[in-house]
């Protein structure tokens, strides 16, 4: 691993100076990503700015219709917290699929989203939903909406010099219902694909992971749709036309799943 | 290279050292330490041995820095027994039912077993629920029938009255 300098940052103003003026500042929220990809060498960052020690980046609120999250709250917060799976139980689901218990004991929902791994299971939640992520630089604070906020693989509209603070998700109505899915090859692994589901005022959306370089929005339960407007990749672990099919699978059962839980019938 | 201070508590005692911010904690606890029973399998984040509790946390000591855990208490599977030779329940019961072969891994299942088993607190584990709790575990001897075995066997000694 390259040396870099260490600054611990006691708060979000302190964290977004120190990336500004220096030649390749990076944040490292739960390090779960960040470090493999260090001890790789596959980044070589001067400066690597520790959020650990910000309190204000973490915690979980719930109200008037929105449930907004701290960029540093850990995925077993998110998993176990009896509000989230009130309002979005399909977020607290998988945020129980991430990784395993160590995992989910260090990483956090804002570095998940930062890095927008295409297979990753937190961008297609957000997408589903419409939701939205602040992001605060020297120059200020913003909101970007999910939609504009995936760009390509590992790629957001963020700024090198920019944090994401906090991530947004409309709640699901109690007339309406979520669900999430994924197929993967073993416990805990990527998955091969994923589905988000949301049903809501008697209309179906889905967004699924790991089959496209960002989240891909369908807006209806056809599978065969689904199938068409995906564009999954053939590697080591399986072909596109399986991942494909599996969309059409996936397809099915969230959107089965989703409208049990709004108590629709199928 | 810059070095940082740093306080950090193991198994009750504390060490202050001055290191790098690229040293791992696995690193830390082995090689400034010589806790070496903390095992680095694959130092990538998969195999599990190097589980070890940050504040009652599971967590791999190969994917977190020495500087990150400036100010916190570490449990490691040499603080684990009590005392006086005796065995803790957990590695009783790994002993009991044979939960270990080569016993590289046994460590980081050790230390994951003793988290999730503190947080339970209860004495009627399922198969499912352990195997998820040690879902972040790799044993290559693939012993895993008898480590599942052997939480629920600890499990039931720690929690199941008398």
């Amino acid at each position: 691993m390259y040396d870099f300098n260490y600054k611990k940052a006691s708060s979000i103003d302190e964290a977004v100076a120190a990336v500004t003026g220096v030649e390749e500042g990076k944040f490292m929220s739960g390090g779960m990503t960040l470090i493999p990809t260090l001890k790789q060498r596959l980044a070589k960052p001067s400066d690597v700015v520790d959020l650990g020690g910000i309190d204000e980046l973490s915690g979980i609120t719930v109200s008037g219709g929105t449930v907004s999250i701290g960029a540093m709250t850990r995925h077993a917060e998110v998993h176990y917290s009896a509000d989230v799976k009130g309002a979005i139980p399909a977020l607290a689901k998988l945020a129980g699929l991430i990784g395993d218990p160590m995992v989910r004991n260090r990483g956090t929902i804002g570095g998940s989203i930062a890095h927008a791994d295409p297979a990753a299971e937190l961008p297609a939640v957000l997408a589903v939903l419409g939701g939205k992520v602040t992001a605060r630089s020297v120059r200020g604070e913003r909101d970007i909406p999910a939609s504009d906020l995936f760009t390509f693989h590992f790629t957001t509209s963020l700024e090198p010099d920019e944090l994401l603070t906090e991530v947004w998700f409309p709640s699901v109505p109690a007339t309406g219902g979520s669900a999430f899915i994924e197929v993967s090859r073993r416990h805990g692994d990527y998955a091969l694909a994923g589905a988000a589901c949301v049903v809501e005022n008697g209309s179906c959306r889905l967004a699924f992971t790991g089959v496209g370089p960002t989240p891909v929005l369908v807006a209806s339960d056809d599978p065969d749709a689904a199938a068409a407007a995906v564009s999954p990749a053939d590697d080591i672990h399986a072909t596109a036309d399986y991942r494909r099919q599996l969309v059409r699978v996936l397809t099915t059962r969230a959107a089965a799943k989703a409208r049990e839980r709004a108590g629709v019938a199928t | 290279v810059s070095r940082r201070p740093v306080q950090i508590t193991v198994n009750g005692l504390a060490h202050e050292r001055e290191v790098e911010p690229r040293l791992l904690l696995s690193d830390f606890l082995r090689h400034e330490l010589g806790l070496t029973g903390t095992h680095v399998g694959c130092e990538h984040g998969v195999c599990g041995c190097c589980t070890v509790r940050v504040d009652g946390q599971a967590v791999r000591s190969c994917l977190i820095f020495a500087v990150q855990t400036d100010g916190a208490e570490i449990e490691t599977i040499e603080g684990l027994a009590p005392a006086g030779g005796e065995l803790h329940p957990i590695q009783e019961a790994f002993r009991e039912c044979h939960g270990l072969q080569c016993g590289f891994c046994t460590p980081g299942f050790v230390m994951a077993a003793s988290a999730y088993l503190e947080e339970e607190q209860r004495a009627d584990l399922t198969d499912e629920e352990v195997r998820e709790a040690i879902s972040g575990n790799l044993c290559r001897c693939t012993g895993y029938q008898n480590i599942v075995e052997a939480v629920k066997h600890a499990a039931r000694s720690m929690y199941g009255g008398s």
